[in-house]
């Protein structure tokens, strides 16, 4: 086993690619690809064996703190087999299914994939999933199945499972467990053995595709890129398809996983380029990058990810805008598939409306906004696009579905595809389904196009005036559950006054929830000499702080929390 | 024996000295519209600390003592007495209110050497109001003439109900029986000057149960009543136990009944509102409280008193906001040291001064009138300031506020729900002067002479 970890004495001019392998490691959340990196890893002497490897590849603090992938991340590994030396680049990628575009960028720039299954869970959505990404990209599958340590495992059931789903013979499939350790050399030859080397020659002109960018502060756009021809060095001149865009080579070199600068990177290899780039947009991924005097025919790029959930994020007072736009630029520099759009409400100001792949990745983006840049935001509901059109016609059953077919997986299993309208599955859909299923269900979901839905505006009012900041679009079967939610909200986060108020959802000039706010009868201090009079006055102050922030509406006074209260997500 | 000292004493002293005999319910106190009279005058506020026991309730600076330190206290008051008067460098103290704590624990000594001090350093008349605290225990009542002797004119008595339970659940250490019997006393010494202290809102209380209590006090209580509502402080026993469900009060729109069928009551009996808790007959009002609403200066004196008052002795130009030291202990070693226990001042700018002139004055139900108003805000009249606001004018027009040739102040209505206008008017106080400060500012660059 080789234990390159010298900076400087890795020779990558001894690696052709016939001795390189790109492989990444899919499988559906937690069934343990974050601890066979560790242990891969630790084997190819990337790390040092101790203790404290748990899943090493997860460098986002919300990402360990959740336990979670959230970004790919990629490692080159050195491997000898059969007294030969091999260069093994790994990319980890995200389980959930939010996150399935990295798996497929991650893909792209490798030849195979291990595909892990737990023993005991056995084949789940992800699976199926990452599966299909991996097979329609032509790669080698093997299937790896992990943690037979477990005491319920049967991981003969799983390879019949694999077999009748995906058409692996189950010979093919190598039992594991990644805590252990066991078997795990296993897979390391059969990345070897099955997965091909890169088709790429070190003659070939220069010919890199950019599948994922970091931005560093310091040293500017950091290119993770597989090299599909030629060889680069620093000092290079390279040239952007998408921009057109020429650049200096400033600094290249392996992630192991952590960035080891080299000379040279040659055919079939992966790594990261630094080559003075300032926005990632010159970074696109999917690009391809190629030597000033050798252009070349641009590689197939990406199909940009398709957000499925949005939600509005404000900044606490309008002063803060400036920071929540600079942070927001800036997370998105690395998290390319949130799509942003610039908003305004006329309760929270001016923010934006952001798109996310899931409910997951729109968390996890939030987290790390507080995290990382220290950025406090008030997050509105999710609301899905609409399309108005004119005819409407009506969806039956609860959630408004409509099954579309059903596959019975094996004894025990069973897949059913139906077609529901987005909003329905958009705030808590997935938590139900685990909870009624106790998280054996699993499910994946794709966007099926717009269907025309009965939607109603419904209007928020105050003392019989409407509050144009919470009118809102809902669904007419779900109307009064939203008004009345509002209504009891509202109640809560208005002040009560001299008089009653009366807090009321309606449809056109029907009125379809109602909450009453009773009148203060008698608010007067009962005794005020000498001491009371400095406490007294501290309180008035407060109050008349918090007098200026509020709206009237009619005649009622409404803080702007009230506002927040009402739109923000219902956690 | 106490009555010998105190005629040795009475010999002994210096003729400035007030006589103590029998003081008739003179005229108010001239409330003059000199502005000289803002800082040479002060009413005076002398903090007993100790009580024997703590009221459910309680949430004053008050402290049990375990030692006896009175004769230490008496002094220290005294000396404390002595040199905030010459720090505020006032001619003339126009009342003189003894709280606490329980000062009707106090030696009557006490009470005659404050006095006295007073006495010795500014002019006190013989009309000056002198109210002691009482908590009407036996002991309390046997005290009360001698009280008189050392200058005592007015008692306010802390009856808080007349039900034996209640005082009980309120953790008071007398019976209603001897609350009676000790109004009865105080009232053959000092007729018409007898003020009786009653809580509504109590655990357990009913609007019924309310009014016969009141029918009860009216047919023995003298002219003047305070009416306060029970407040759960946190800290106290009883919030506590409201907290752990053990107790529970009465709900808010209870609670606003018994506040109105209270006024409406006592005012069918002819007394009359004069500020949110306050009722008198005959003119028989509280001086001293008073003066807080209108917002003149006052010195405090004993551990955790508050003051408002120009130091004019160290060359001061603004009011200020003082508090002496809260513990007994730490505020005698002070004044031993250094003569006073100030803890804390605060100067009180031009806006701050009058945000307390309208949140005090708004209390009375006369309000503030045009000229009390120029005392303090000569450059902005009452309208200027609340003339123009949309929200004042809706207090208006729903007859909650008036505002007329007399000045502004609440209506019958209004002042339940005073604390509700607050705001906006304090809100209009700070944009109409601070817009003025800004024009006058302007005027100045633009011409500046």
């Amino acid at each position: 086993m080789s234990t390159h970890t010298d900076k400087e004495s890795i020779d990558l001019s001894k690696f052709p690619a016939d001795r390189i392998r790109n492989f990444c490691i899919i499988a559906h959340i937690d069934h343990g690809k974050s601890t066979l990196a560790d242990r891969l890893l630790e084997m190819t002497g990337a790390i040092a064996k101790t203790e404290k490897n748990k899943q090493v590849l997860d460098k986002l603090q919300v990402e360990r703190e959740r336990g979670i992938t959230v970004k790919a991340q990629t490692a080159s590994l050195f491997y000898s087999h059969e007294g030969e030396q091999y260069l093994l680049n790994l990319i980890d990628t995200p389980g959930h299914v939010d996150f399935s575009y990295e798996v497929s960028r991650s893909i792209s720039a490798c030849q195979g994939v291990l595909l892990i299954v737990d023993a005991n869970q056995g084949v789940q959505a992800q699976t199926v999933a990452n599966f299909y990404l991996a097979f329609e990209a032509q790669l080698a599958i093997i299937p790896v199945i992990n943690k037979i340590d477990l005491k319920n495992a049967d991981p003969e059931r799983v390879e019949s499972q694999i077999e009748k789903v995906f058409d692996i013979p189950r010979e093919e499939c190598i039992r594991i467990s990644a805590k252990l350790g066991t078997n795990v050399e296993k897979v390391l030859q059969a990345v070897v053995d099955r997965i091909p080397a890169p088709a790429a020659s070190i003659d070939d002109p220069f010919k890199a595709l950019v599948f994922d960018s970091n931005f560093d502060h310091y040293r500017g756009v950091v290119a993770n890129i597989a090299l599909f021809g030629g060889q680069v060095r620093k000092g290079d001149r390279i040239v952007s398809a998408h921009l057109g865009k020429t650049y200096e080579v400033n600094e290249l070199g392996l992630l192991r996983p952590d960035e080891h600068p080299t000379q040279k990177l040659f055919a079939g290899q992966v790594g990261y380029i630094i080559a003075g780039m300032k926005d990632v947009k010159e970074a696109q991924i999917g690009d391809t990058l190629y030597l000033q005097e050798q252009p070349v025919e641009s590689l197939p790029g990406f199909k940009p990810a398709k957000a499925m959930v949005f939600a509005g994020m404000y900044p606490m007072d309008q002063s803060e805008y400036p920071g929540l736009r600079s942070a927001i630029e800036r997370l998105t520099l690395n998290d390319s598939s949130v799509t942003v759009q610039r908003d305004s409400s006329l309760a929270l100001g001016a923010g934006w409306r952001l798109g996310f792949l899931g409910l997951l990745h729109m968390e996890v983006f939030n987290q790390r906004l507080e995290q990382e840049y220290n950025a406090s935001v008030i997050v509105t509901a999710p609301t899905v696009p609409y399309k108005a059109i004119l005819s409407s016609t009506r969806l039956i059953k609860n959630r408004r579905a409509i099954q579309k077919n059903m596959v019975y997986i094996d004894d025990q299993r069973v897949m059913m595809k139906y077609l529901f309208p987005l909003n329905e599955i958009v705030v808590d859909f997935y938590d139900l389904l685990k909870s009624m299923s106790s998280g054996y269900a699993s499910f994946d979901y794709e966007n099926a196009g717009y269907q025309a839905a009965d939607l109603i505006k419904m209007d928020i009012l105050l003392n019989g005036r409407p509050v144009e900041e919470l009118t809102t679009i809902v669904h007419r079967d779900r109307a009064y559950s939203s008004g009345k939610a509002m209504c009891e909200r509202l109640k809560d986060s208005i002040p009560r006054q001299m008089f009653e108020i009366a807090v009321q959802a309606a449809i056109g000039s029907k009125v379809i929830a109602r909450e009453t706010i009773k009148a203060y009868r008698k608010n007067v201090l009962a005794k005020c000499y000498g001491g009371d009079i400095t406490r007294k006055m501290k309180l008035l102050k407060k109050q008349v702080e918090g007098k200026k922030k509020m709206r009237l509406i009619g005649n009622v006074q409404v803080p702007k929390d009230a506002f927040i209260d009402v739109l923000k997500r219902k956690d | 024996m106490i009555s010998r000292t105190l005629h040795a004493l009475t010999r002994a002293l210096s003729p400035g000295l007030r006589r103590l005999s029998h003081v008739s319910s003179g005229g108010p106190i001239e409330d003059g519209s000199d502005s000289a009279h803002l800082t040479g005058h002060a009413s005076l506020y002398v903090h007993w600390p100790y009580c024997l026991r703590r009221c459910s309730y309680c949430n004053f600076n008050k402290y049990i003592s375990r030692e006896n330190n009175d004769v230490m206290m008496t002094e220290c008051l005294r000396r404390e007495t002595d040199a905030l008067l010459q720090l505020s460098q006032v001619s003339c103290v126009t009342s003189v209110f003894f709280g606490g704590g329980t000062p009707s624990l106090a030696h009557p000594l006490t009470i005659a050497a404050v006095l006295e001090t007073v006495a010795g350093r500014v002019s006190l008349s013989d009309e000056a109001e002198v109210t002691l605290e009482v908590n009407p225990t036996p002991e309390g009542k046997s005290r009360l003439e001698e009280f008189c002797v050392a200058g005592v004119n007015r008692f306010s008595i802390g009856v808080q109900s007349l039900q034996d339970e209640d005082l009980k659940i309120l953790g008071r250490d007398h019976s209603s029986h001897q609350a009676l019997q000790t109004i009865e006393e105080a009232r053959r010494l000092r007729p018409g000057r007898v003020s009786v202290d009653v809580m509504f809102g109590r655990p357990e209380q009913s609007v019924e149960s309310w009014e016969s209590e009141l029918s009860e006090l009216l047919k023995v209580c003298d002219d003047h009543v305070s009416l306060y509502q029970l407040t759960l402080e946190r800290g106290t026993q009883l919030f506590r136990r409201v907290q752990g469900g053990e107790a529970s009060v009465p709900a808010e729109d209870v609670t606003a009944e018994m506040y109105q069928r209270a006024r409406t009551t006592l005012h069918q009996h002819g007394f009359l509102q004069y500020e949110v808790s306050n009722f008198a007959r005959h003119n028989a009002v509280s001086h001293h409280n008073m003066s807080y609403w209108r917002g003149r200066q006052y010195i405090g004196v004993g551990p955790g008193a508050h003051g408002r008052f120009v130091p004019l002795g160290e060359g001061g130009v603004d009011r200020e906001a003082r508090t002496q030291t809260l513990e007994p202990d730490v505020w005698i070693r002070e004044v031993q040291q250094r003569g006073h226990g100030t803890r804390r001042r605060i100067r009180l700018g031009h806006l701050e001064l009058l945000e307390e002139v309208l949140v005090m004055g708004m209390r009375m139900t006369e309000g503030i009138n045009h000229k009390h108003w120029q005392m303090f805000s000569p450059q902005l009249g009452l309208r200027e300031v609340f003339g123009t606001s949309a929200e004042v004018r809706e207090f208006l027009q729903s007859g909650r506020l008036v505002l007329d040739d007399r000045g502004l102040r609440c209506s019958w209505d209004g002042l339940a729900v005073l604390d509700s206008m607050l705001p906006a008017l304090l809100v209009e106080l700070e944009r109409e002067t601070s817009r003025k400060l800004q024009s006058d500012e302007q005027r100045e660059r633009s011409d500046p002479r």
